[in-house]
């Protein structure tokens, strides 16, 4: 078992260091410094003064879509539509939020609330598809990103439903109304830090959902349902009833992560506005940290932070002169050196598993 | 009203309309044909948009060096093929989860592409065009069909070339047996993983067809971005039920919204541009929604497979 370790991980740290010298040579290729640009990534994330708020921030919504994602994935479904349960989420927080109102506090929670609804309202239509017309979960939630994307930029283009009044949008179009400052997620000031509250939430629910899904009869029902829905179903695991609900629930985690990059994303997201682009790509990128993180809450809180790290990280590289966009390379090369040592380790385990069944018979 | 009607008799009796529709249908369907093959194999091969891109950045690299549009598509094949080798190989011949191997290759080579872009000047150009006497007379769709730049007749020999593929060979059975039931095709003495790698292959290679075809055919310089073009393909292969013939006709009909929608605005008229975007993808739920239990998809798409393992 010893052996096995030392050789995981000495997979990981090859595959890692091989991602990391391509993207050197790519750099150096250009023209460019790869010191410099490694100095500006580790400064713009966590070393800078008040970085580390930044980088939280941002590893909070993903975290939160990641657990979404674990959850639909421990019962055995695929969704990938996390984006667009994200917009929808927040669209939904700020269409309520604001009709509802109410003083600060409650305001956030109600805005939280109706980002989870929205995100479900948004899973739950693929659910229902699946579970009442047969209709591929990996598809259905593919195709209603883009739907979500558009529903929402027409929502943009609309008073009644989300555009702010005139008189609060100064001279931009297409934006909604900001929430007020009491409406608004309080920040923890730590060492210099603006900590969003979000991050607490994201943490909290990743410690208690390794929980559930470890140690309770939900989440073994959940796993069973993943890996056997046949048995499943004869142990009474109804399948579309479960299946639905893991579905809404996974859709709720990404809505939520809308909802608090709304109250709590500042400057990072938007300045407490929907605005076109919200989403900035956080829903992929949860997506992403909960399938590197092979669908356990706890390695998914690592992943989101490294890759929260590389998102406030890139901020800092142009003034390196080297083009920002480096960092989507750098990501996308971690991410597959992130893939293969399992994947190599998995292709290895079976090799051995046959011949020692070979070296018996 | 009546004016509106003027219009919409306008849009859709002037050849313009058409040759929009036809020029943005052909790079869905360079798209979409790879795709199909991959999927009926059995694999959402999600990143086509990064073989796109991939393939419009080599083709131009290659069009920049020697200035023939001709190596320019080879290239750009070969760049696609390039994204292909990593999806292929990474998802089927080591067990990587495809969804996060495609998420990842379009972020990666669209940033790829944009961050060599900044590095290095691209010169493309326009093919140049070819207009085919007689059959470009025909009215209306005339010059559509038959008065593109030379790379859309491409496309001519492309479709039928994955209908034959597809199901007139031994491969394409293959093909479609490692789709439909890996288990029963790998007993039958088929690798499946390896027909799925090729399926992908291939997908690569009409994509990055598609790359050029949309440098040198529809916009007429590099862009390290397709917007989203890749998935409209993928839903256009769904939309067809996963047969060559309703994927044809999924990016036609797609095609002829997008073109539809930017002449209607042409004429000043504001027609809910949002909802003329959201259409295929609603189109293609809704299709799949109704037509659900007549319309499979392939019965091991998107399952990997591992011998032994169900």
């Amino acid at each position: 078992m010893k052996a096995r370790l030392v050789e995981l991980s000495t997979l990981y740290f090859l595959s890692v260091m091989v991602a990391l010298v391509l993207s050197a040579i790519l750099v150096e290729a250009t023209g460019g410094d790869w010191w410099p640009v490694v100095d500006a990534l580790l400064e713009g994330s966590f070393f800078g003064a008040g970085r580390w708020g930044q980088t939280l921030g941002a590893a909070a919504p993903m975290l939160l879509v990641a657990l979404g994602t674990i959850i639909s994935g421990r019962a055995g479904l695929v969704n990938i539509g996390q984006e667009g349960q994200l917009l929808i989420g927040v669209a939904f927080a700020v269409y309520f939020g604001f009709r509802i109102g109410g003083p600060g506090p409650i305001n956030v929670v109600v805005l939280l609330i109706f980002g989870a609804i929205g995100g479900a309202v948004w899973a739950g239509v693929a659910g229902v598809l699946r579970f009442r017309r047969g209709v591929p979960e990996v598809l259905s939630t593919l195709l209603l990103v883009t739907v979500a994307t558009q529903v929402v930029a027409y929502g943009l283009k609309n008073q009644w439903l989300l555009l702010a009044p005139e008189a609060n949008r100064g001279n931009r179009n297409q934006v909604s109304e900001q929430l007020a400052t009491d409406n608004r997620l309080p920040r923890l000031h730590i060492f210099g830090n603006e900590i969003p509250l979000g991050v607490f939430i994201a943490v909290g629910a990743a410690v208690l959902l390794g929980f559930a899904l470890s140690r309770t009869i939900w989440g073994f029902r959940l796993r069973m349902l993943g890996r056997n829905p046949r048995a499943a179903q004869r142990a009474g695991v109804s399948q579309s009833g479960f299946g639905l609900g893991a579905m809404l629930l996974s859709g709720a985690f990404a809505g939520l992560a809308g909802a608090v990059m709304l109250a709590g994303g500042g400057f990072q997201f938007g300045n407490y506005r929907l605005v076109p682009g919200f989403s900035a790509s956080i829903g992929w990128t949860g997506l992403l940290v909960a399938l590197v993180a092979r669908e356990k809450p706890a390695a998914a809180i690592v992943v989101a932070l490294i890759f929260g790290g590389l998102r406030t990280g890139s901020g800092f590289v142009s003034s390196t002169g080297v083009e920002a966009r480096i960092t989507d390379v750098i990501q996308g090369l971690l991410v597959l050196a992130l893939l293969v040592p399992p994947a190599v380790m998995f292709v290895r385990d079976r090799r051995r598993a046959r011949a020692a069944t070979m070296a018996r018979t | 009203m009546s004016s509106l009607l003027d219009a919409l008799w306008e849009i859709f009796t002037s050849n313009s309309t058409y040759e929009g529709a036809a020029v943005a249908a052909g790079l869905l369907l360079f798209a979409a044909s790879g795709e199909l093959i991959a999927e009926r194999a059995g694999t959402i091969n999600i990143s086509v948009e990064g073989m796109l891109v991939g393939g419009a950045f080599t083709a131009a690299v290659g069009f920049d060096v020697t200035g023939s549009v001709v190596v320019a598509l080879v290239t750009g094949a070969l760049g696609g093929m390039i994204v292909a080798g990593v999806q292929a190989e990474m998802s089927h011949r080591l067990v990587a989860d495809q969804f996060v191997v495609g998420l990842t290759l379009n972020i990666l080579v669209v940033g790829l592409a944009a961050f060599l872009e900044r590095e290095i000047d691209l010169e493309t150009s326009r093919a140049s065009k070819l207009v085919i006497p007689l059959l470009s007379d025909i009215p209306l769709i005339g010059t559509a069909l038959f008065g593109q730049p030379w790379p859309f007749y491409l496309l001519y020999a492309l479709v039928p070339v994955c209908w034959y593929l597809l199901y007139r060979t031994r491969w394409g059975l293959e093909v479609r047996a490692s789709g439909e039931d890996p288990q029963s095709a790998d007993v039958s003495g088929i690798d499946v993983n390896k027909r799925r790698r090729q399926s992908i292959y291939f997908a690569g290679l009409t994509s990055g067809l598609g790359g050029a075809y949309f440098v040198f055919v529809q916009i007429g310089r590099f862009e390290p971005t397709v917007s989203g073009r890749g998935f409209i393909a993928i839903a256009a292969v769904i939309f067809g039920g996963w047969t060559l013939r309703g994927t044809v006709a999924g990016c036609v009909l797609f095609a002829g919204a997008v073109s539809f929608r930017l002449s209607v605005q042409g004429f000043g008229y504001d027609v809910n541009s949002e909802l003329l975007q959201a259409l295929p993808f609603l189109v293609t739920i809704f299709g799949m929604a109704i037509f659900a239990r007549r319309v499979r998809p392939p019965a091991a798409l998107a399952r990997p497979f591992i011998r032994g393992l169900k």
